[in-house]
């Protein structure tokens, strides 16, 4: 009973996002039709709150980010906000929520200091450059990067494989001497897991185009930093998606102050998104157990693509 | 690195302290934060933009924005932290500001830990935030 409702929620949001449709100024703003022109500001912030909590249900059930929803489906659909204040926003909301998650994730031992430190040091460093180039590009060449960027996201989340615990043979000597290693007790299984990582140099230049998509795009890049953990370092899987999340909280903090200092925030439009956000991810993750997470997760790539879809046509001027 | 034998066994004494610091940073942030969105949103503390006037600006690129709002970039946002959405930078410069905090407080323990390289790492690392957050970083379409 719990589950239809949920699918009947979901729904209901991905029926609001395909059918309500603006177009688009050559200049990347939004046209508003002139009946839109005379709703009030609280009327777009209230509706900017409901559609976040939905995005963070949605978010946590399909075990993404918020910001990799938040950015193309509000930039995409329904809002009129031009996209430098999304984007702004967008950062906003995955910092927010890396931070609320960061103290409970480096408790448990799941995430891992160590391991995010020197990682999190050059995908900063590379996000501050992606902010400036996303502030200084011209919003269709960034819609067209957007949409191609979300696309490949889909595909990514669609096709790219997880391991659970993968093989990591010998450590290699920068995480050796690094001290990036670690251990943590799986309940599932009721183990201590010992783990170690390899491909260090890899995975830092990996995160350099993680940084400054991230940056660029408004994104969030947890949907990149996990599979650059798990498939190519090696670290466990549920090491991988804690230290990744914890990660988010220094990565966009760079690209963060860029925005604000660009004036590409506005408060009547990030607040609202940031506590929808974070209500709709504690109701959330009320659900997670009652929920199907593969269907869910279907729903988030089907939205993924259709916002993707719709970024790729905006860009291209269509 | 040392293990904190006291709590979680499996976490280091330096990530357990980096928790703790972030765990205070965030919901401080997060109060401040509503706190300020409600004097904004009441009309408590008058607005630098009224409210009823702000879907003029939303739909421009930033840099239009302040041109056309008569606003600068960096931090001059300071100067207006008396108007309603003004403060409301204020909530969101303390939640960005809240890693460069951790961080600092990392400082002493690695050093006192003789790790040369994570000290440095943690220099490096406040620098880059530090930068970004100086406003020093121009640019525009």
């Amino acid at each position: 009973m719990h589950c239809k409702k949920i699918y009947f929620i979901l729904g209901i949001l991905i029926l609001v996002l395909l059918y309500t449709d603006f177009t688009l100024a050559a200049d990347g703003a939004v046209t508003q039709p002139i009946e839109q022109e005379n709703m009030p500001w609280w009327v777009w912030a209230l509706a900017l709150f409901v559609v976040s909590f939905l995005l963070g249900i949605v978010a946590v059930l399909g075990g993404v980010g918020g910001g990799v929803l938040f950015v193309p489906i509000v930039s995409g659909f329904f809002f009129p906000f031009h996209l430098d204040f999304v984007r702004g926003a967008g950062l906003l909301v995955a910092l927010a929520g890396a931070l609320a998650a960061g103290p409970g994730l480096l408790k448990s031992g799941m995430a891992n200091l160590r391991l995010a430190m020197p990682l999190a040091l050059i995908a900063s460093t590379s996000a501050i450059i992606g902010a400036i180039m996303g502030l200084a590009l011209k919003p269709q060449i960034i819609q067209l990067c957007l949409g191609i960027t979300i696309l490949a996201i889909v595909f990514l989340m669609w096709k790219a494989k997880k391991s659970e615990r993968p093989d990591v043979p010998v450590a290699d000597p920068i995480s050796t001497a690094l001290s990036i290693h670690g251990i943590y007790y799986d309940a599932a299984s009721k183990k201590e897991i010992d783990w170690k990582v390899h491909r260090t140099p890899i995975a830092l230049g990996l995160f350099i185009i993680i940084g400054i998509m991230a940056g660029m795009f408004g994104l969030g890049a947890g949907w990149a930093n996990v599979p650059v953990l798990n498939l190519v370092m090696g670290a466990p899987l549920k090491v991988s998606v804690a230290t990744s999340k914890f990660m988010l909280s220094i990565v966009d903090t760079s690209a963060a102050w860029v925005y604000i200092n660009q004036g590409a925030i506005m408060a009547v439009i990030a607040i609202p998104s940031i506590l929808g956000i974070m209500m709709g991810s504690l109701i959330g993750v009320r659900l997670l157990t009652r929920v199907n997470a593969a269907v869910v997760r279907k729903v988030v790539l089907l939205m993924l693509l259709f916002a993707g879809g719709r970024a790729l046509m905006k860009g291209i001027g269509m | 690195m040392s293990y904190n034998v006291g709590s979680n066994p499996y976490v280091t004494e330096e990530q357990r302290i980096y928790a703790q610091w972030l765990g205070v940073g965030w919901k401080t942030g997060f109060v401040i934060m509503v706190l300020f969105f409600l004097l904004y949103i009441s009309g408590a503390l008058p607005p630098y933009i009224p409210l009823d006037q702000v879907d003029k600006y939303w739909a421009m690129s930033a840099p239009e924005y302040l041109k056309s709002a008569q606003l600068h970039t960096g931090w001059s946002w300071i100067y207006l932290i008396d108007r309603g959405d003004f403060l409301n930078f204020g909530g969101i410069a303390f939640l960005a500001i809240i890693t460069s905090i951790c961080f600092l407080r990392l400082l002493p323990e690695f050093i006192r830990q003789k790790d040369k390289i994570f000290t440095t790492i943690v220099v490096l690392e406040t620098i880059i935030l530090s930068l970004a957050a100086s406003g020093i970083l121009v640019v525009g379409h």
